[in-house]
């Protein structure tokens, strides 16, 4: 015959103890639990006064980079728009003017550069698309405002004042 | 000053106080039960509106009046809008008995920190707070909406059933005390701590605080309003002040369940060893008031303690623990309780 040992079955139901079945000591536990936490630090950060840590790869307003003499690394080359899986970015291409040689690093330049935050999804692949590393994403993450036109940004708002080298922090 | 003339003022202005005192409890006892909530959920509570928070019932009721008023097109509207009122109204009258502090002597003149000290105290509580369930089930039918029926049915078998466990504890009680007068209940408990009424019922004790959850409609006993089945139960289809009176009756019926629970096991507004003064003045009358909210303050925590424990009971659960566990034990405390007192000649046995 074979081995006629029954498993334990988890799904039997099993015996309650005298103490389980007058629920009193049970609940006097549970009650214990949620009294300590009644006692402890709320771990509630109060948003507008008090903001939260975000890390610096958190993927939020774009920036257009510009180089250590101050130049504009885009080149209007619209690989992040071609990139851009929620045709958030619409760009106008031009030939750089003559008096504006002296801000570009080509002869090909974005005229006009905006991107619909309200369509944008934060992806980062403009970033990855971007062979100038002009566009990043940055931490900043407070859009709010009273109108759609309001954010569709412009090229003026999304580029930086002061250029520099570029770091890779990670 | 005639006689018929002090006495009208006498309970006016004590009726005006108690009232005033209890609604003004009431209402920041939403703030209370959002802010403990909060406290047992490791987060703040409501803190926005002024220091603490502490402006919150004002802004809630400014809402309440100023929402929009909602009736559904086939709703019966005259038991519509009168539905929250009896809700509102019987916690409401609650208040005319419970005893809320001791008498004091103001120029030779005896008041009585309480309404009325009826003779029936006990039996017209019980009578007025099964009148609530008149308005949940009202509501519940007027509203025209199967969800809010069924919450108004389940309301009233819920509370029908957990009156009887209520009721039958508190004869033991009354055995005991032989009267049921609040007043003189209180007045039984005071002394050393141990003439707490607790002390001498607590299996009485147990029953009747686990029915005046049932009955308060608090969770775990939520059913008439439990949201994942029937969406908001009977007041699903209110808003507005109406919603809010709903809102309001509840926890009126939460507050002075918890007096209830302080007076008539507690030793209600009277401190252990502490015997009333002779001549008690205003001074001993305010001690015993603050003792008596103390006291209720105490259980409403526990209301909402209890709220963020315990998991809200199955319907059959919910009925089996009245009949077949609260009620039959109920019977046992009041024939120990009588065997007790016929064994030792106890008093209120003339």
């Amino acid at each position: 015959m074979a081995n006629t040992e029954v498993k334990s079955d988890p799904f039997r139901k099993y015996d309650l103890t005298l103490a389980e079945r007058l629920y009193i000591p049970a609940i006097m536990k549970g009650m214990g639990v949620t009294l300590s936490h009644f006692f402890r630090k709320p771990v509630t950060v109060q948003y507008p006064e008090q903001k939260p840590e975000i890390s610096h790869r958190w993927r939020g307003r774009h920036v257009l980079k510009r180089d250590e003499f101050g130049r504009e690394r885009c080149v209007g080359c619209q690989m992040c728009e071609l990139a851009c899986p929620a045709d958030a970015i619409t760009i106008q291409a031009g030939e750089v003017p003559p008096e504006r040689r002296h801000l570009h690093t080509t002869e090909r330049y974005a005229v006009t550069y905006e991107i619909d935050m309200l369509r944008c999804i934060y992806c980062g692949m403009c970033e990855e698309a971007c062979p100038e590393a002009a566009i990043f994403l940055t931490p900043f993450y407070e859009f709010a405002e009273d109108s759609r036109e309001k954010l569709i940004y412009s090229k003026e708002m999304l580029t930086e004042k002061v250029g520099g080298p570029i770091f890779y922090k990670d | 000053m005639s006689e018929i003339g002090a006495f009208l003022l006498e309970k006016t202005v004590v009726g005006s106080v108690m009232f005033g005192v209890t609604l003004g409890v009431v209402a920041y006892a939403t703030l209370g039960e959002r802010k403990l909530s909060g406290f047992f959920q490791d987060r703040h509570g409501p803190n926005r509106a002024g220091p603490w928070g502490l402006f919150q019932p004002i802004a809630d009721g400014v809402k309440f009046f100023t929402k929009e008023e909602f009736i559904p097109d086939r709703a019966n509207k005259a038991l519509f809008v009168i539905a929250p009122t009896f809700t509102f109204m019987a916690a409401g009258f609650l208040i005319a008995v419970i005893p809320f502090g001791d008498r004091i002597v103001v120029n030779g003149r005896e008041i009585l920190l309480q309404i009325a000290d009826v003779n029936i105290g006990i039996l017209y509580i019980l009578a007025i707070s099964s009148l609530g369930v008149y308005g949940v089930i009202t509501g519940g039918w007027a509203s025209n909406n199967k969800y809010s029926l069924m919450g108004g049915l389940r309301s009233s078998s819920q509370m029908i059933s957990y009156e009887i466990a209520m009721g039958l504890a508190v004869v033991a009680l009354l055995i005991d005390h032989g009267t049921l007068s609040l007043r003189q209940i209180v007045l039984n408990q005071t002394g050393p701590i141990w003439q707490w009424s607790v002390f001498t019922h607590p299996l009485g004790f147990i029953i009747f605080y686990v029915s005046a959850f049932a009955e308060a409609a608090r969770i775990p006993f939520d059913l008439p309003e439990a949201e994942n089945e029937l969406v908001g139960g009977y007041h699903t289809e209110y808003s507005a002040m109406k919603f809010g009176l709903f809102q309001f009756g509840e926890y009126t019926h939460m507050t002075l369940a918890s007096g209830l629970i302080a007076t008539l096991y507690f030793g209600g507004w009277s401190i252990p060893w502490l015997t009333a003064p002779a001549e008690p003045t205003v001074w001993w009358g305010l001690l015993t008031f603050a003792v008596f909210w103390i006291k209720t303050f105490f259980f409403m925590f526990v209301f909402i303690w209890v709220r963020w424990t315990l998991p809200r009971f199955r319907y059959d659960q919910l009925m089996g623990l009245g009949w077949k566990k609260l009620i039959p034990l109920a019977v046992l405390n009041i024939l120990a309780m009588a065997a007790i007192l016929i064994a030792t000649g106890g008093a209120g046995m003339e």
